[in-house]
């Protein structure tokens, strides 16, 4: 493998697997917060329950997540080190910002996970809150960091030189707000959709009902309602890079041509020799209308952009209908679970929708990974859009390669462990959680 | 602001130094520790560090982000003549961190707890030494940007016995430093002996390993001794250290005092820092062709500066009274009810 290959996969491998835990380090101290104002209000033990056992979970995930994190923020140096001198001061407010969400959460934490009967309880529940909001400023800040990569601004590039750097205007770049919300609403969605899959499998085989069942209609909620917003906030962040990076939509619809009333391809095989789509379905005017807002428009395709300066296709183009393709999906979901909240409560039981639950488990992950793929993959061969390639920005130290492979093994060999664990957290709910909390028992696990 | 911004570049390297670095010693001492009591020193570290062991690393977090905001040249010749033993550093903070709260979180308690463990202290020895070596490799003067062969700029950049002693040297701080914070949170009296007598061990350690660094330092033609004691400054340092220490061993047997050794154990790190960075300062690495890498020359534009700035200050408006809570609120949590604490 060439070092160049290499330090990108390596990096898209961390960034891949550090926005698992983000995601879940971000929503759940939402849920636990749900779950334990319920048990505040109501004092049914179960809702205690629910709460101490995702606390549980939650306390393996943030570690793998901020020791990811910190992997990432000496990695960007390691990897892209010309790029960071450059980009350093220029997109470096919101992670000064970032640094004090992080702090703020890792001593919330301390306080939310050590601290049951120890405080009052609202003060208790209170840092669990700030837990969760300030883990969603850290995300909101680091992917306004991301935009700018996507669409650079506050500095004038000159001769190769930066100059008439201003670290606001980085921040606030064109691209941080559709990011940033659809981010958002994808880390609830994808959370929303774990979580209450796995209750839903426990539903399924008869387990612990209640306890279950407390903590599938909180996830569910949660991820139902994020996943019905999100197809907006998509057509919202298509607009948005249709304006800003035409390339990347280019690629991403896989549109070879510029044309007028364009048509949106569905599925198909980018052919990208020979600059066409095999066995796709095309609806005509429909790409027009879903960048530019009407089905006349002309739509820029790659044909328009100079060889050199060409993105990928297929993965992009693949990527983006799989995200598009769960997004739906879950939306559907979605929409049925609410209707039978509305009108049809005996299905909320029923082993049919827990089942749809359960198959969508791992949906809202795997768009996540998908929607950052064409992110990523679609700014190439850019680092800075239009500004610094990514093949200028590498180290220079070769050998990266066994680097790749080092973090691979890493990182499997952690997912592995962190899936071990949580399995072992679910089998032993019957067992910590049958007794009344309080007890001794329930409280040493 | 380019005072802030440095000021809080140093204050959060010596904090991570002083917290995080407890926090690692807290695996050095259970790894010398007998397996008699190994159990009861892992539960004591555990009640004392595990609310705040998040926190303690932010350091790591917040010097990093203010290196390549506000110095990104120095992080960018650091990231690339440095790589390896960063990457190494990393390995270790990612073991560490993890078997950490694997640990405490693994709902089944089985033989994966002798797993976690021992990856956890032999991680707790390795980070601080990759630690030191970096700290070393700064001053040594080996990282060279121009070298024109691999060994000469990724290897020897950082592997001399200079920094392989300051690696050491720091390994053994940090147990150090861990050892006197534990001697407070001790729940019986023969713990408590068990623990003074530790640190008294690992004070001699520490002055041993010390000792290696000078040794290190005039083998590699370092003048160590005159950074040191060339100044005033320097020579005030290691006068106070000294004198701190020796207090610390007038008040270590005393039950009523768990402060006060605390407050002079770190009082003593900030000192030998103070007296080796004092010379240095403001470069902050010494490169191989003589120059060094000035944190003034490679100051960022005067308007990141100046955001960075604005955002450390107010953002420490937040830390710094909730980081104090989170230390006052869990002090002594082994004493009431301990069992309560693992249910967290
Ligand atoms: C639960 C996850 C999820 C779901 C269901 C969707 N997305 Fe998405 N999408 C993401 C998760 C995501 C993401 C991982 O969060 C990305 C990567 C970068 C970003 O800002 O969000 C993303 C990026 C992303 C981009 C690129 C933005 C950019 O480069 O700035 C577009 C155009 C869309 N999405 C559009 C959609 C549409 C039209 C969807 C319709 C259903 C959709 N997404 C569902
Ligand atoms: C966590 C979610 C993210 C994922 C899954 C992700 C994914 C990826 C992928 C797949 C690549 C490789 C692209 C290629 O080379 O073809 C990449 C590159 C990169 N990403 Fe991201 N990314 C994420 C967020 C971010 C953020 C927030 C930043 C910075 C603030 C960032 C910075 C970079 C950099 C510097 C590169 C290397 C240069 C490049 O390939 O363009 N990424 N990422
Ligand atoms: C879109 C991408 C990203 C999102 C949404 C995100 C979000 C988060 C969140 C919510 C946390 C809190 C801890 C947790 O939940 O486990 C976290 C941890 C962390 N992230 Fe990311 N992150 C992203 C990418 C990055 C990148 C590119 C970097 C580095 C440059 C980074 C650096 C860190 C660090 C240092 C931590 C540890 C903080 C701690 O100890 O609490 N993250 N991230």
């Amino acid at each position: 493998m060439d070092d160049f290959l290499a330090a990108r996969s390596q990096m898209a491998l961390s960034l891949g697997f550090h926005i698992i835990f983000s995601c879940i380090g971000m929503v759940m101290p939402f849920f636990m917060a749900v779950a334990h104002y319920y048990w505040l209000r109501t004092r049914d033990v179960t809702y205690q329950n629910v709460t101490r056992a995702w606390s549980k979970g939650v306390a393996i995930f943030f570690a793998t997540g901020a020791v990811s994190g910190t992997v990432l923020s000496f990695e960007l140096g390691l990897l892209w080190p010309k790029f960071m001198e450059h980009a350093g001061p220029i997109f470096g407010m919101p992670f000064s910002l970032e640094g004090t969400a992080f702090f703020i959460e890792a001593i919330a934490l301390g306080f939310f996970l050590y601290g049951w009967d120890r405080f009052n309880p609202w003060f208790h529940w209170f840092t669990g809150v700030v837990v969760g909001v300030s883990g969603l400023a850290s995300g909101i800040l680091v992917v306004a960091a991301n935009a700018w990569m996507n669409s650079p601004a506050g500095f004038d590039y000159v001769n190769g030189q930066y100059l008439n750097i201003d670290p606001i205007a980085a921040m606030f770049n064109d691209a941080w707000l559709s990011q940033a919300l659809h981010m958002t609403l994808a880390a609830f969605a994808a959370t929303g959709f774990a979580v209450a899959g796995v209750h839903a499998l426990m539903l399924r085989r008869g387990r612990n009902m209640d306890f279950h069942t407390r903590a599938f209609r909180i996830a569910a909620a949660f991820g139902a309602v994020a996943a019905l917003l999100q197809p907006l906030s998509g057509d919202f962040s298509a607009k948005d890079v249709a304006r800003r990076q035409p390339a990347k939509l280019a690629a991403m619809e896989a549109h070879f041509h510029t044309e007028k009333s364009a048509s949106l391809v569905l599925g198909g095989l980018p052919n990208e020799d020979k600059q066409r789509v095999d066995y796709a379905i095309k609806i005509p005017g429909m790409l027009s209308f879903l960048a530019h807002g009407n089905f006349e428009q002309e739509v820029t395709g790659l044909d328009r952009i100079a060889p050199q300066n060409r993105p990928p296709v297929v993965v992009p183009h693949i990527a983006f209908q799989l995200m598009v393709g769960l997004g739906t999906l879950m939306m559907g979901i979605a929409a049925v679970y609410f209707f039978a909240l509305w009108r049809k409560k005996q299905w909320l039981t029923s082993r049919w929708l827990l089942g749809l639950f359960v198959a969508a488990t791992p949906a809202g992950f795997i768009a996540v990974e998908a929607g950052w793929t064409v992110t990523e993959v679609g700014r190439q061969p850019w680092i800075i859009n239009g500004v610094m390639r990514t093949a200028d920005a590498v180290t220079p130290m070769p050998g990266i390669a066994y680097s790749f492979y080092l973090f691979t093994a890493v990182y499997l060999s952690l997912s592995l462990v962190v899936v071990f664990l949580l399995y072992r957290q679910i089998r032993m709910v019957p067992e910590l959680y049958d007794v009344p909390a309080g007890t001794p028992e329930a409280a040493h696990a | 602001m380019d005072y802030v911004v440095i000021t809080f570049l140093y204050l959060a390297i010596l904090l991570y130094l002083l917290l995080g670095g407890a926090d690692f010693g807290a695996g050095i001492i259970e790894l010398f520790t007998s397996r008699k009591n190994r159990r009861v020193t892992h539960e004591t570290l555990y009640q004392a560090i595990g609310p705040i062991w998040e926190a303690n690393h932010m350091w790591l977090i917040i010097a990093i982000v203010i290196l390549f905001v506000g110095f990104p040249r120095i992080y960018s010749v650091m990231s690339v003549s440095l790589h390896i033993p960063l990457l190494l550093l990393l390995l270790g903070i990612i073991a560490r961190g993890t078997a950490f709260v694997f640990r405490h979180y693994d709902a089944v308690h089985d033989r994966m707890q002798g797993v976690y463990a021992t990856i956890f202290v032999y991680s707790s020895l390795v980070t601080p030494l990759f630690i030191g070596i970096l700290a070393g490799s700064a001053l040594a003067g080996y990282v060279d940007p121009a070298a024109p062969d691999f060994l000469s700029a990724y290897v020897w950049s950082w592997l001399h016995w200079f920094g392989v002693a300051v690696g050491v040297f720091t390994v053994a701080l940090c147990g150090y430093l861990a050892s006197v914070y534990t001697i407070g949170e001790a729940t019986t009296e023969a713990d408590r002996q068990r623990f003074i007598r530790k640190t008294r061990l690992l004070t001699v350690v520490a002055f041993a390993a010390g000792a290696l660094v000078f040794v290190a330092a005039r083998y590699e033609g370092l003048p160590l001794l005159t950074w040191i004691f060339g100044n005033p400054v320097g020579i005030t340092a290691i006068g106070l250290a000294t004198i701190s220490l020796g207090l610390l061993w007038y008040v270590l047997g005393q039950a009523s005092r768990t402060w006060l050794p605390r407050v002079l154990a770190g009082f003593q790190v900030t000192m030998i820092l103070l007296a080796v960075g004092y010379t240095h300062f403001p470069n902050f690495i010494r490169l191989r062709n003589g120059q060094h890498l000035s944190l003034f020359e490679q100051l960022a534009p005067a308007k990141t500066i100046s955001a960075l700035g604005w955002a450390l200050l107010l953002g420490s408006l937040f830390i710094l009274p909730a980081l104090g809570y989170l230390y006052y609120s869990f002090q002594h949590v082994s004493r009431p009810q301990s069992a309560e604490a693992h249910g967290g």
